[in-house]
């Protein structure tokens, strides 16, 4: 049984023609598996090298490069919560956002909750510094956001 | 100030301005119309004559840059345009895709025309979910509209497709050979250059990346014409002839302690002092500012009193800071260690490094610990030789690294050892301590 669906296939295989080889559709493909199953397994990466005629070495050099990838050892949770603690944000309160944060749901950065709910992460800067301190939900920026503010959108988060 | 009608910013916060009937009902596209009316060389003479400047941070004149180009290729060439926007303040590449996409899209159809480029891809980090939607959203509605695909807007062989392709999560990226590594699905590791991406670069084709805002501005251009464009910013210094001058309005970026941080617009040329009291509303607190970062954390600093600088692609120079960068300001008041600065900028480019050259990556890594000890109060004055040391040593300056962000990493410091070292002889001597809230926690 293989690990990456037909549908799933069929959405990768969709975007070849934007490319003039498969290889460039790695990180397309890396994201719409990680997106289903909430990390990059070992056999993902053989069935993505397959379907791209790349060795699964190629994938894996990839994959290792990006800060965004999870193997199934660190598996996200439904949500991920990343806190900006560049220097804008830093300036404003990010850091203390983000200690808050780990306080709260007893989470160390990158760490993700025992119900599997959240993932929390720092990140660079995301772009956002008119708004800071600020944070992304998912691919969902929020800015000036308080820490009370920060807890209650991830207490309303749905499972 | 002299009055200047915003036009990057001109749709920005007008309902629906991100859909392509609202944009065309405001004069959208008209740049294109009279794009298409030229020749593709008339485009390109027309972006060169104006003196357009890359808005991404290197300030290459645009126009130049496309003339790099091989004559006669039998093709394909291709278009990159970086939307990886990661420089730590910035944010203007965002507010103009999410708020006017069609913007740039124009700008981007423009570009594509005047270098024969059929295949257009717009490299935008994944962070940054809003703008990939909105701009998703507005290339679907050109392709339903026939203003891209085959024949674009009925012009006989005029082919262009454009395809979003989503980072994921590495600053180097914006980096433009990394970012054509990235788009090929490898990791970003920057190339020895040359060859330049204009001979050799997306699928070893000849390849022009430009950045979001220069796109914008590519748009107005071809609307307004070159001599509006010229009408405002620096002009070259005639006595030095490696100027090319400052020209056209510029997306500022102004964050940290002021009391309205914001994404503002005026011609270039501004000074700090101008952006952070008649657009930013001060610095917050009724304090005084101790310094700012002029164009994103690589450029270095400034110090309150070098606010005058004008923010051109030449006064920052003058101040021994890097650039004018992205024209990010970020401003710290008169009560932040300035070690904090410090290290909060050693930290990133040290988590950003992409490991390719040894003293990037080992360089970064130990600036960063030697001022996590010097913020425990742990420091020795002789650490601060070690940081000089490290600075000279790291970059494109010396000569150590493929590409730029060892400088933009070595900078800050430069600039804190030039202009803060008594704070920082201070701090060290009498051993004072700042909380690293994020240590405190373990993992990173």
């Amino acid at each position: 049984m293989p690990m990456l669906s037909p549908a799933l296939r069929e959405r990768i295989q969709a975007l070849f023609p934007r490319y003039p080889n498969k290889q460039a559709v790695t990180l397309p493909a890396l994201h719409m598996v990680q997106d289903e199953l909430r990390c990059v397994p070992a056999e993902a990466i053989r069935e993505i090298a397959e379907l791209l005629e790349l060795h699964p070495a190629q994938v894996h050099d990839t994959l290792s490069f990006y800060g965004f990838f999870r193997d199934p050892d660190r598996k996200l949770g439904q949500h991920r919560v990343w806190v900006c603690r560049s220097l804008p944000c830093m300036l404003r309160g990010g850091e203390e956002l983000l200690a808050h944060l780990c306080g709260k749901l007893h989470l160390r950065p990158g760490e993700t909750s025992t119900d599997g709910k959240v993932t929390l992460e720092f990140a660079e800067c995301l772009g956002a510094c008119e708004g800071a301190p600020c944070l992304l939900v998912n691919d969902d920026c929020h800015l000036s956001v308080t820490p009370q503010q920060a807890e209650e959108m991830i207490a309303g988060l749905g499972s | 100030m002299p009055t200047f009608e915003p036009v990057l910013l001109r749709n920005v916060g007008v309902k629906d301005s991100h859909t392509l009937a609202v944009y065309r009902e405001r004069g959208g596209y008209r740049g294109l119309d009279k794009a298409l009316a030229l020749s593709p060389a008339q485009v390109v003479d027309a972006v060169k004559a104006s003196g357009l400047r890359g808005r991404g941070g290197a300030g290459f004149p645009t126009g130049v840059k496309w003339t790099f180009l091989p004559k006669d290729h039998p093709g394909p060439i291709y278009m990159c345009i970086n939307a990886d926007e990661s420089e730590p303040g910035t944010f203007n590449n965002r507010i103009l895709m999410e708020e006017d996409p069609h913007q740039v899209l124009e700008g981007m159809i423009i570009g594509c025309y005047a270098t024969r480029a059929t295949t257009a891809y717009l490299y935008i980090r994944y962070e940054y979910g809003h703008s990939y939607r909105r701009l998703q959203a507005a290339i679907d509605e050109l392709y339903a509209a026939g203003m891209l695909g085959r024949n674009v807007c009925g012009k006989d062989g005029f082919h262009l497709d454009i395809y979003l392709h989503r980072g994921a999560g590495a600053y180097i990226c914006g980096e433009e050979t990394g970012l054509i590594e990235s788009l090929e699905g490898k990791r970003a590791w920057p190339r020895i250059k040359p060859p330049f991406p204009a001979i050799e670069g997306a699928f070893r084709k000849p390849t022009v990346v430009n950045n979001i805002e220069t796109m914008a501005c590519v748009t107005h251009i071809l609307n307004l014409g070159v001599e509006w464009f010229k009408s405002m910013g620096i002009p070259a210094d005639p006595k030095n002839p490696r100027d090319a001058g400052s020209f056209g309005p510029k997306l500022y970026c102004v964050s940290g302690h002021v009391n309205k941080p914001g994404c503002y617009e005026a011609p270039l040329g501004l000074t700090v002092r101008q952006l952070i009291d008649d657009f930013a509303g001060g610095v917050w607190k009724g304090r005084k500012a101790k310094g700012c970062i002029p164009g994103g954390l690589s450029m270095g600093f400034l110090t309150e009193a070098e606010f005058d600088c004008k923010l051109d692609f030449a006064d920052p120079g003058k101040y021994r800071c890097l650039g004018l960068g992205t024209a990010a300001v970020i401003v710290f008041d008169d009560q932040t260690p300035i070690v904090d600065v410090l290290y909060n900028s050693c930290r990133f480019f040290s988590h950003e490094s992409c490991g390719q050259c040894t003293p990037c990556r080992e360089g970064t890594s130990w600036m960063t610990k030697i001022l996590a000890r010097i913020r425990r109060g742990e420091g020795e004055l002789s650490d601060l030789e070690v940081l000089g040391d490290v600075e000279r040593g790291i970059g494109l300056t010396p000569g150590t690294t493929i590409c730029g962000l060892a400088d933009g990493a070595a900078w800050p410091v430069k600039n804190a050892l030039q202009k803060f070292r008594p704070e920082l002889e201070d701090w060290i001597r009498n051993k004072r301590t700042s909380v690293d809230v994020l240590a405190a926690l373990g993992g990173h």
